[in-house]
Formats: C-alpha cells, sequence, structure tokens
C-alpha cells in the first residue's frame, strides 16, 4: 500500500505581513515529506477555508504575529465548522505568549507551535494526529 | 603541534582568523577621516562628542488620544525624537470600521483614518522641535500629507517641517509584507514623495531605506546592505528621471539597519557600508555634496535576535545591541525591547530601552571619541572584506536577478531571503549556531517562565476609533471630499504628483480608506508570486 502523503496547508490570515516563520515552516515540513500549500499573504479566513476545500488538505497551520491569534483562530473554527471541515488539524504558530495557549486548545486548535519550536516535534505531532484521525475514521 | 581550535564563519560567510596584525591590513585602503570621504569612519569629524545619536523609540497604540500620552511620556523622559507606529489596518489602507481591520484596530500601532486622528496624536507635541519619524509604507503619501498639514497648523511652514517617512515600499515586497498596490505604482509614489519633497519640503526625508526588515525576515548582513543599496540607487533614479539634480535630493534619504548579530561583524559592516555608499554615489551618480555622500542611519532595533524564552535576557541582548549600535556610528537609534519578541512594548520596556542607551551616553564614554574601533586591525579587515562581499551580492542582483525592480516584482529576493531564513533556523535548530536559552543552557518547561508584562490590547478603543471615523464622515463636506478625491483619481490615472491632491483630499478630511480606494481604482493590487 502506497501512503498518501498528508497535505498541509500553511497560511496567513489578516493583515499580518511577517512571513519569515511562514516560510521556514512551510520549507521544513516539505524537507520533512509532506505536500505543503503555502496561501501567501493578507488572505481572509474565509480564503483560507476555501483553499483548505480546494486542496484537500489535512492540516491547516496558521501564523500570526501581530497578536490577534485568538480572534483570528475563533473565526477559522467557525468557517471550518460551517464547511463541514471539523476533521481538519489546526495548528497555530507565531509569537504566542503561554497565557493564550489554553484559550487557543479551547477554541478546537490541536497543536500551537510557538517560535523556535522544533520542526521534528511539528512534523511527528502532524503525523501522529492525522494517523490517529484516519483510524478513527 | 598547535592546539586544535574550532572553525568560526560569520553570518555573512567570512571565516574569523584566531589573530590579526598589521599583514591583514590592506595598504590600498586608506582609513581616512571621520567627516572627510569616503566616510568610513563616521560622516561627522567629531560624531557623538558634539551630539550624542537621537532616541526616537517605536510607540503608538490604541487610539491617537493614547498614543499622544505615549509619545509625551516619552519626551518627558528625555526622547529627543519620535518613531510612530501605525496599526496594521492604517498600514493596509483601511479605516477602523473596514470589515478586513476586525480585531487589528489599535493592536500593533495607532489607527489612524483621517486628519482628525493625526491632529490628536500631535497635540502639544513640539512638532518644531521634536523631529517625527512615520513608520508608513504603502500609504506613505497620504499619511505624509497628513502630517505636513498637522505642521501647518502647529504654525510650521512645509519649507521648515523636519522629519522622516519609511516610505520604503520595495522592502515591503521582500520582508514585512504592508503592500498594496502593484510594484511599479508603488515605486512611482516614492518619487511623487521624492520630487514634492524636494521641490517644497526640502528639510524634510521622504524616504528611509530599509535594510533592516530584510534582515529581519532572514537575510544575512551581506545581503541586508546589498539589497538596500539597490533598493536605494531605484530610488534615485526616480528622482532622476523627475528631472532632480542627485546633489538636490538625494542627502535626504536615510538608511535603516539591523544591529543584532556578531558585534564586530556588524561594527564592519557599517562602516564598510558608509565607504561603499559614498564610492557609489560619486562613482555611479556624480554626485558632489558631501551630504549626498553620506550614509545617514538609524540603527538599533534587533527584534530577530530577541527570544520569547527567558524574555528578561533580552534587556541584556538590547544592551549590547544598543553598543554595536554606538560603535557603528549611528545617527539614531530605537532599540528595541526586551517584549519585543512578544508585541509592542509597554511603557515599562520603553523606559528601559531609553535607559539602557542614556546609560551608554552618560556612564560609558561612549560619545567621547570617534569610531573607537577605527585601527583595530581585525575590525579593518573585516571592513574590507564585507565591502568586498556586499559589492559582489549587489552584482548579483543586478546581473543574474535582472535587477532589484524585476528581482522584487517575481519574487526572486524574497526566496533568496526565504532561503537564507530556513538555512539559519536550522543552524539554531541543530545548535551550530549558539542561542542562550533556546539552544544553550536552556531552562526545562517546569523552570522556565516565560510571563512577562505585556501590553494588553483594549479592544474597546477599537470601538473607539470606528465612533470618531464615523462621526468624522458624517459631518464634514461631502462635496469637498468628492471634489478632492477626484482630483487624487485623476492625478494617480494621468501620471501627475500626487501630493498636493492628496493635501488637499486630507484637508477636506477624506479618510485614508476612502483615499486608498481611489488609489486601488487606478492602480490596482499586488499580485504576490507565492513561490517557495
Amino acid at each position: 500500500m502506497i501512503m498518501k502523503p498528508i497535505r498541509v496547508l500553511i497560511a496567513k490570515p489578516g493583515l499580518d505581513g511577517h512571513d519569515r516563520g511562514a516560510k521556514v515552516v512551510a520549507l521544513a515540513l516539505r524537507d520533512a515529506g509532506f505536500e505543503v500549500i503555502y496561501t501567501g499573504l493578507h488572505q481572509t479566513v474565509e480564503q483560507i477555508v476555501e483553499a483548505a476545500l480546494q486542496e484537500d488538505v489535512d492540516v491547516i497551520g496558521l501564523s500570526i504575529l501581530s497578536g490577534a491569534h485568538v480572534p483570528i483562530t475563533e473565526k477559522l473554527m467557525k468557517r471550518l465548522h460551517d464547511a463541514d471541515l471539523d476533521d481538519t488539524l489546526v495548528l497555530v504558530g507565531g509569537n504566542i505568549p503561554d497565557r493564550d495557549v489554553d484559550a487557543l486548545k479551547a477554541l478546537g486548535v490541536a497543536g500551537v507551535f510557538p517560535t523556535s519550536s522544533e520542526f521534528n516535534a511539528m512534523a511527528a505531532f502532524i503525523r501522529e494526529r492525522v494517523a490517529k484521525k484516519e483510524t478513527v475514521a | 603541534m598547535p592546539d586544535k581550535i574550532r572553525d568560526v564563519i560569520l553570518e555573512s560567510g567570512i571565516a574569523v582568523k584566531p589573530v590579526y596584525g598589521p599583514d591583514d591590513l590592506d595598504p590600498a585602503r586608506k582609513i581616512g577621516q571621520p567627516g572627510e570621504f569616503p566616510f568610513t569612519r563616521g560622516i561627522h569629524p567629531s560624531m557623538y562628542r558634539a551630539r550624542p545619536w537621537t532616541m526616537r523609540q517605536y510607540a503608538g497604540f490604541g487610539t491617537p488620544i493614547e498614543t499622544n500620552e505615549r509619545f509625551k511620556f516619552l519626551i518627558a523622559n528625555g526622547q529627543n525624537a519620535l518613531n510612530v507606529a501605525f496599526d496594521l489596518p492604517t498600514q493596509m489602507g483601511l479605516d477602523s470600521d473596514d470589515p478586513l481591520a476586525e480585531g487589528e484596530v489599535g493592536r500593533v500601532g495607532m489607527a489612524i483614518d483621517s486628519l482628525a486622528d493625526m491632529e490628536v496624536a500631535f497635540d502639544g507635541i513640539p512638532i518644531d522641535q521634536i523631529s517625527v519619524s512615520l513608520t508608513i509604507n504603502a500609504v506613505a503619501a497620504p499619511i505624509m500629507a497628513m502630517y505636513f498639514v498637522v505642521a501647518e497648523k502647529h504654525g510650521v511652514p512645509l519649507s521648515d517641517v523636519r522629519g522622516t517617512a519609511q516610505n520604503d515600499i520595495l522592502k515591503e515586497y521582500i520582508g514585512r509584507g504592508a503592500w498594496i498596490f502593484p510594484v511599479e505604482h508603488g515605486i512611482r509614489l516614492i518619487g511623487d514623495t521624492i520630487e514634492f519633497c524636494a521641490h517644497h519640503a526640502p528639510k524634510y526625508y521622504p524616504v528611509s531605506v530599509c535594510g533592516y526588515h530584510i534582515r529581519e525576515s532572514g537575510a544575512n548582513p551581506v545581503q541586508e546592505i546589498a539589497y538596500a543599496f539597490c533598493i536605494a540607487r531605484a530610488y534615485i533614479r526616480l528622482g532622476l528621471e523627475r528631472g532632480l539634480n542627485v546633489d538636490d535630493f538625494a542627502e535626504r534619504l536615510s538608511f535603516n539597519f539591523d544591529i543584532f548579530g556578531n558585534l564586530f561583524e556588524q561594527v564592519a559592516k557599517f562602516r564598510a557600508a558608509r565607504r561603499l555608499w559614498a564610492t557609489l554615489m560619486q562613482a555611479e551618480f556624480g554626485a558632489k555634496k558631501p551630504g549626498t555622500l553620506q550614509m545617514k542611519m538609524i540603527a538599533g532595533g534587533g527584534g530577530g535576535g530577541l527570544t520569547i524564552e527567558q524574555p528578561e535576557n533580552n534587556i541584556v541582548r538590547g544592551a549590547y545591541y544598543a553598543l554595536i549600535s554606538a560603535l557603528s556610528g549611528a545617527q539614531t537609534m530605537a532599540l528595541c525591547s526586551y517584549d519585543e519578541a512578544y508585541t509592542i512594548p509597554t511603557e515599562k520596556a520603553a523606559l528601559i530601552s531609553l535607559r539602557t542607551m542614556q546609560i551608554l551616553v552618560e556612564e560609558m564614554g561612549l560619545c567621547d571619541t570617534v569610531d573607537p574601533l577605527g585601527g583595530s586591525y581585525y575590525v579593518e579587515a573585516l571592513t574590507n572584506e564585507m565591502e568586498q562581499r556586499i559589492v559582489a551580492e549587489m552584482q548579483r542582483v543586478d546581473q543574474d536577478m535582472g535587477g532589484i525592480v524585476r528581482a522584487v516584482s517575481e519574487g526572486a529576493v524574497q526566496r533568496e531571503v526565504a532561503k537564507q531564513a530556513w538555512k539559519y533556523e536550522q543552524g539554531l535548530q541543530n545548535g551550530s549556531i549558539p542561542k542562550v536559552g533556546v539552544n544553550r543552557y536552556r531552562l526545562d518547561a517546569s523552570q522556565e517562565t516565560r510571563e512577562v508584562e505585556l501590553h494588553s490590547y483594549q479592544a474597546e478603543q477599537a470601538t473607539e476609533s470606528i465612533r470618531r471615523t464615523r462621526e468624522i464622515r458624517a459631518n464634514r463636506d461631502q462635496a469637498a471630499v468628492a471634489t478632492a478625491l477626484k482630483k487624487v483619481r485623476e492625478a494617480a490615472a494621468n501620471n501627475q504628483n500626487v501630493m498636493p491632491a492628496m493635501m488637499d483630499a486630507v484637508r477636506a478630511y477624506a479618510t485614508l480608506g476612502e483615499i486608498t480606494q481611489t488609489l486601488k481604482q487606478v492602480f490596482g493590487e499586488f499580485k504576490e508570486p507565492v513561490r517557495l
């Protein structure tokens, strides 16, 4: 059996233009064997959900450095639910203070990877969670 | 047998010898005197001995009311210039009540929607004495127009207004990402502001070319200077195309550079850059005036070097960055605050940064003598090596990438920078690039606290911004606004300088969102070349 590669959408929601982290994570995950799609800057939540649908991704990685991670993620989770994409694994990266991690997880975010998180841990986390999801399905 | 020693390779790729001596100096390269061509040692003969660097901490959040209070606090504590932070909706030309602005109003800077906001922001600020830097790019033209009109209302005529606008759109496409219009139109607006200032606001610095954000996006120190110089040359050509003489406007272009990293590499970078800039301005553009040949810079930020791990360590990093900047002969310093790895600074963090610089000036003797590292075998050898590498990188842009404008339009520079960022990140993760608290001396999770006091976002300030803007829109002369916006559209479409029409539009209280929308109708929007 040939394993289908895991598809990851790296998305830059909102107006924040700091894309170093998004690009670096995209390159790291691609190197780790994932199929990675990068949205580019200034995406609305609606555009991100649309891209997730079109590209049939398993994972959405949001990169946010403006501090607006909670309101943006909240909006995305609602739209994903509306689009029947609840089983998409959502990860959030950026300059996320410890105090906001629980709030993001309460919104349904699977994992939070603040600045300087290790790529290996990120890749392992995605593999494990996507595999688990497929076993359940 | 000699002791085994480890190799040292700087970020710029230069191998460092364990010791340097007289043989490492290049006899053909004269070090020269400060204040004299090619200004390796500094642009003034007595530098900080005559006047310490200008201190200009980045500040702005919430509505103009809160920002005005922060400005006054910083000035009361000895800051002698302002560096204005705008929120993302303002940077992107959106009014506070635009649906796309939701969640971002007043978050990373202050929200400016119309002239009324600008009036409040500078209320009671002596802008004839305090030089103000506006960190604004894609919509620099309307924001500058607002500032000029506020200055007029303070009794400062356009011919006397001082200050700086960042207004460097090419670097926005490479790093920072606050672009709106396609590259050719983004550049054209820069040309308009340069031309307008050369004729009407000759004391104003219309552009601050930023290597800073390019380096923050991943570029190494050589790429930082090389790309910034390529960009600066592109802007100078704009001025020449408008019929200006290089010596009549180019001295009003300044630079904004980054200072994190290896201390000696950064000092050498700046010394090399000053020498190269003077040489280039003379050889390529025939510049003669000393002011045109002198590379003037703000240096002090270095957010990319800060860590979210053990954030208090960033206070120490900030102090070393300030030292680098002082040893490098910067004209202005805007030091990154220790909480910058998380968000915009609290009042406490901003004050610590200001005190860090004041301690250097008052207690450490950094202002006593010019270029104190000048003549060091190591620093001089490194300066020569950096200069050669910057020249080579500039040639690569010109010859291999078709020049900076094409390289940016097609995303070639962006890919180079992302590649470098990826390489650096791999170095951090495998430990070959040391970072204290991250890959060295890391605390385990139970010991580590990342809890520092952070600037907290006040959502009600966004509501207030929206209320104020709706009130302004309801109570202005609508016919005057419509006429003014029509003139902006015509100037944009007919390739006339947009600045006079822009001044009239802001005077009529047309909002930033309305002006930007008008320009978008003519220019369209940039399509990002997304290729990894």
